[in-house]
């Protein structure tokens, strides 16, 4: 993790400010500004930007956290800090309950249906009796200490930054840690997160939730500084500001949420008070400019202010190399891993009407390494599939162990000890080589997000990150071990996903196409590693293609062929029978 | 509860609806070809209309200005591309779509608003006006963005939105207005009236569904435009102009929203912001369809138009509120229904 002394001189910036000598007044309330909408964005940072779900709905949670507080404060006259844990149960219970309704849906659907229902709660605030309706709710009380009210937006100022600190440390702990690289995996898509054990609707729910809470406690802040709360600033525009000041600061950065949040905060400020002195008497034309300026913004910047900025400092070389002495528990394993690991009887698939896997029977046996393989469209990586849990099986039943296992989703086939690797690479691209592998040690892990937030995970997360090296280390990449995993070449990316398959401690690997990508000394290099690992006691199943690296590394071939199997046997009997050749070369072979 | 009543609310419902069947098409065909989430389409609508409804009342329409300022922005946006490699045919081809067409269109506009224009020459006048921000807007706003992520994209939309509500305000004022029936006279069947706006409004609907449906099923640009939206890589390498593309769409979506416009303005009154909600109900069908159905897209406008209709009689306040919560078990089955296929998101 960086080290903390930019967030302390930051933090001591921002509790220096209020004292110096002539600050106007103003200025601090739209620091104010800046702090609240920064708790928002910082949410959305998570949300969005690392988890790819964007919201448009967050407005409303910042509504309810403001609502909950008004209303028990006045109606009910409880004290603003009783209020304040309630505000963020509110917010919370409430994402769980939109979040399990919306979390599930699938790409664009997502933001579109945070869209909707954040304009239904809008028009639901104005509309309903005890909120006020359009009026709102005034007459909040002011938070105080003892006889010390904060009435002023210069005492609430420290407040709101303390939240605002508080949370980004808080947030970015949790992306540093197990559950947050199960949430940053999320953005690539389901299926490798979940071949590993990440259960991908909880963790969806879970950066549901957490910025909510976020937003909920802007809110419940914001109506204290107000001291009035109506529904305007909670409606549909006001959760597309939220989400463009995530965008604008750099949507997968935490500061970059609160340095958009100064950069949308302090233009609009700037438009409001000095547009009408060049362009008099003509209202809006703050908005029309804001509007140009953001798309100008974000053809200069896509990807946000933050990560520009950071790119002028001069990097560093980060990434401590884990101590790994650390054990990590072995997996649990079931008793009598000897004979028959896997078997596969009478597996089909259909979509439609076409059949990918056509009946097709086959085992692996304890320290055995067989490979699967066929022309193009034979159905292997849809046979991956069915194993892993990725598809269901439309007839035939696989057992593990000889338990049949039909079915089961991925995250229960990797707790079985089978693990894999992916046809197309399916790492994340934007966080190191390390951090890529450490998920696969995910199921042996037990720290939770609340954990990750306070640091009481750092054992825990030692170990798994020691695990993580020596299985990089094993696979031959401990030099990329820092890099970022985009940035290695296919076949390097490849042997990363077999070390990430290898943090599962499984019994059973599965690797697509290992060597695709792969140059004749890496391919001899890898081949040596799957000896070594039967050895071991580790069994393989491969699919590949470069029929030399089979035939010289596996002990028993199945050959499929649209679908069905058409052979099975050892390479040298593979290699002459003459169904396997017609298949390959056609009839006249 | 009254039959007749109730013919009067599907009746209401099915006009609306239309209306958001052609915004929700727009939108579908944006979004496919360009994946811009078209939010300023609401803005489309509004100029159509009061641009209509200020020409009809011989007033000068200030987006016939905004054309040709952004036809110059876009024309400046061609020659900073091409600085490179500035052929004559190429200057000249931007020089006269991008500021020759506006600018003759500002003079026309100009002239004929004097004279107080009959109907057909106002909704000619509107419909070219503004395809042509439709057009300019995409090259300005969104061609240099058209790598990037649909969020990105977004937002980009949200900025657009923001500030053509903004001048529509300074254009338009504060205070709504209304525009002379496209075609007058009516008739009754039965206890219904049928308006001949209202008949003008389903017969354009049903003639642009069907429009669309040829144009994409059986024309060469069709095919190339559905191309780019599956791949914008595999299109361009199949020789398709990607850009063309987006333009295509951006104009499609704007002579569509302009007429959506034109056609509302005589049956209600239409202000500087209203666009917005009104586009947002032809997304609620957008969605529902899909975003990539055309046929499903109409007939969720058609609910969506009777759903509204009858909210709005029997419990008026809480009409957006049910309206829009409409969505949230639309999708949830849609999603259900269809299990997540795995994204690669960049």
């Amino acid at each position: 993790m960086q080290s903390r002394l930019p967030i302390i001189i930051f933090a001591a910036v921002m509790a220096a400010i209020p004292f110096v000598p002539g600050m106007p007044p103003f200025w601090i309330v739209l620091l104010d500004n800046i702090g609240l909408a920064a708790l928002v964005a910082m949410g959305l940072v998570l949300l969005t930007g690392v988890g790819g779900l964007t919201s448009f709905g967050q407005a409303a949670f910042v509504g309810f956290g403001a609502y909950t507080t008004a209303v028990l404060s006045t109606t009910y006259g409880l004290s603003p800090w009783l209020t304040l844990p309630l505000s963020l149960l509110v917010s919370g219970s409430l994402a769980v309950l939109l979040g399990l309704v919306t979390v599930r849906l699938s790409g664009h659907y997502l933001p579109l249906g945070t869209l909707a229902w954040g304009l239904g709660l809008f028009y639901l605030f104005s509309k309903l009796e005890f909120l006020g309706r359009n009026d709102g709710i005034s007459a909040i009380p002011p938070l105080s200490i003892g006889a010390f009210k904060m009435l002023s937006p210069g005492s609430i100022y420290y407040a709101i930054w303390v939240a605002v600190i508080v949370s980004a440390l808080l947030t970015m702990n949790l992306l540093d840690s197990r559950t947050g690289r199960a949430i940053r995996a999320l953005r690539r898509g389901h299926v490798a997160a979940e071949a590993f054990g990440v259960h991908t609707p909880r963790a969806k729910l879970l950066v549901f939730i957490h910025a909510a809470v976020l937003a909920g406690l802007s809110g419940w802040l914001y109506a204290h500084l107000q001291r009035a709360v109506n529904p305007t600033p909670f409606g549909a525009q006001a959760g597309i500001e939220y989400l463009f000041i995530a965008v604008v600061g750099g949507a997968g950065y935490v500061w970059g949420g609160v340095l958009g949040a100064a950069i949308v905060v302090v233009l609009k400020e700037v438009l409001q008070s000095y547009l009408p002195l060049l362009l008099p008497g003509s209202g809006q034309v703050e908005t029309i400019v804001f509007g140009i300026m953001l798309v100008a913004l974000l053809q200069l910047a896509p990807g946000g202010v933050w990560p520009w900025l950071m790119s002028l400092l001069p990097q560093s070389a980060r990434g401590r190399t884990p101590d790994i002495t650390l054990k990590l528990d072995d997996r649990v394993r079931s008793p009598g891993q000897s004979g028959v690991l896997l078997q596969v009887e009478k597996a089909r698939k259909q979509f439609g009407g076409v059949i990918g896997v056509n009946n097709v029977s086959f085992d692996v046996q304890a320290r055995e390494i067989v490979a699967l393989i066929g022309p193009n469209g034979a159905g292997k990586s849809t046979t991956f599939n069915l194993i892993t849990g990725v598809l269901s099986a439309t007839s035939g039943s696989i057992s593990v162990l000889g338990k049949p296992v039909d079915n089961a989703p991925p995250q229960e086939i990797v707790k079985l000890g089978i693990s894999r690797t992916f046809q197309h690479v399916k790492l994340v691209p934007d966080m190191t080589v390390l951090e890529n592998v450490a998920i696969g040690a995910h199921l042996r892990g037990h720290s939770g997000p609340i954990a990750s937030m306070l640091r009481l995970d750092r054992a825990d997360e030692a170990k798994l990150l020691a695990e993580a090296a020596r299985q990089i280390e094993r696979v031959g990449l401990a030099d990329q071990m820092h890099q970022l995993a985009g940035s290695l070449s296919l076949g390097q990316q490849r042997i990363v996903e077999i070390a990430r398959a290898l943090c599962v401690d499984p019994m059973l690997l599965l690797l697509d196409e290992p060597a695709a990508g792969l140059r004749h000394m890496e391919k001899q290099r890898l081949a040596t590693l799957l000896r070594d690992l039967r050895d071991g006691g580790m069994s393989v199943l491969l699919v590949e293609h470069d029929m030399g690296f089979v035939m010289n590394l596996a002990d028993r071939i199945v050959v499929l062929d649209f679908g069905t199997k058409i052979a099975e046997g050892t390479p040298a009997t593979i290699k002459t029978n003459p169904e396997v050749i017609k298949a390959y070369l056609g009839v006249a072979a | 509860m009254n039959t007749t009543i109730m013919l009067f609310l599907v009746q209401d419902g099915i006009t609306n609806g239309a209306i958001y069947a052609l915004l929700g098409l727009a939108l579908v065909l944006v979004f496919a070809v360009t994946r811009v989430i078209l939010i300023p389409q609401g803005e489309f609508v509004t100029y159509g209309a009061l641009t209509y409804a200020s020409l009809a009342a011989g007033q000068m329409p200030g987006t016939a200005k905004l054309a040709l300022a952004l036809g110059i922005g876009a024309f400046a946006f061609d020659m900073v591309v091409a600085r490179k490699a500035l052929h004559l045919r190429l200057v000249m081809r931007s020089f006269l779509t991008n500021i020759v067409l506006p600018a003759i269109v500002l003079a026309l506009t100009s002239y004929v608003v004097a004279q107080k224009p009959p109907v057909a020459i106002c909704i000619a006048l509107s419909l070219v006006i503004v395809a042509m921000i439709g057009l300019f807007l995409y090259r300005v706003a969104f061609q240099p963005l058209a790598h990037t992520s649909v969020l990105v994209l977004l937002i980009a939309s949200v900025g657009v939105h923001l500030a053509l509500q903004g001048m529509g305000l300074l254009f338009f004022g504060a205070e709504g207005q209304r525009g002379p029936a496209v075609l007058s006279g009516s008739f009754t069947a039965g206890a219904l009236r049928f308006t001949g706006q209202s008949i003008t409004v389903y017969g354009i609907t049903i003639a642009f569904i069907v429009g669309l449906w040829l144009f994409f099923g059986l024309t060469l640009y069709g095919k190339a435009l559905r191309a780019t939206a599956v791949n914008r890589l595999g299109a361009r390498l199949a020789g398709i102009r990607t850009t063309l593309s987006g333009q295509i769409a951006f104009l499609l979506a704007s002579v569509i929203g302009a007429l959506s416009g034109i056609m509302i303005v005589p049956i209600t009154t239409l202000y500087y912001d209203s666009g917005f909600l009104i586009g947002l109900k032809g997304f609620v069908a957008a969605i529902i369809g899909g975003l990539v159905s055309y046929p499903l897209t109409a007939i969720a406008a058609l609910v969506v138009g009777i759903v509204e209709a009858f909210s709005s009689f029997y419990a008026s306040n809480y009409k957006e509120v049910i309206v829009f919560m409409l969505l949230i078990p639309v999708l949830l089955l849609r999603s259900l229904a269809a299990p997540a296929v795995e994204e690669e998101k960049d």
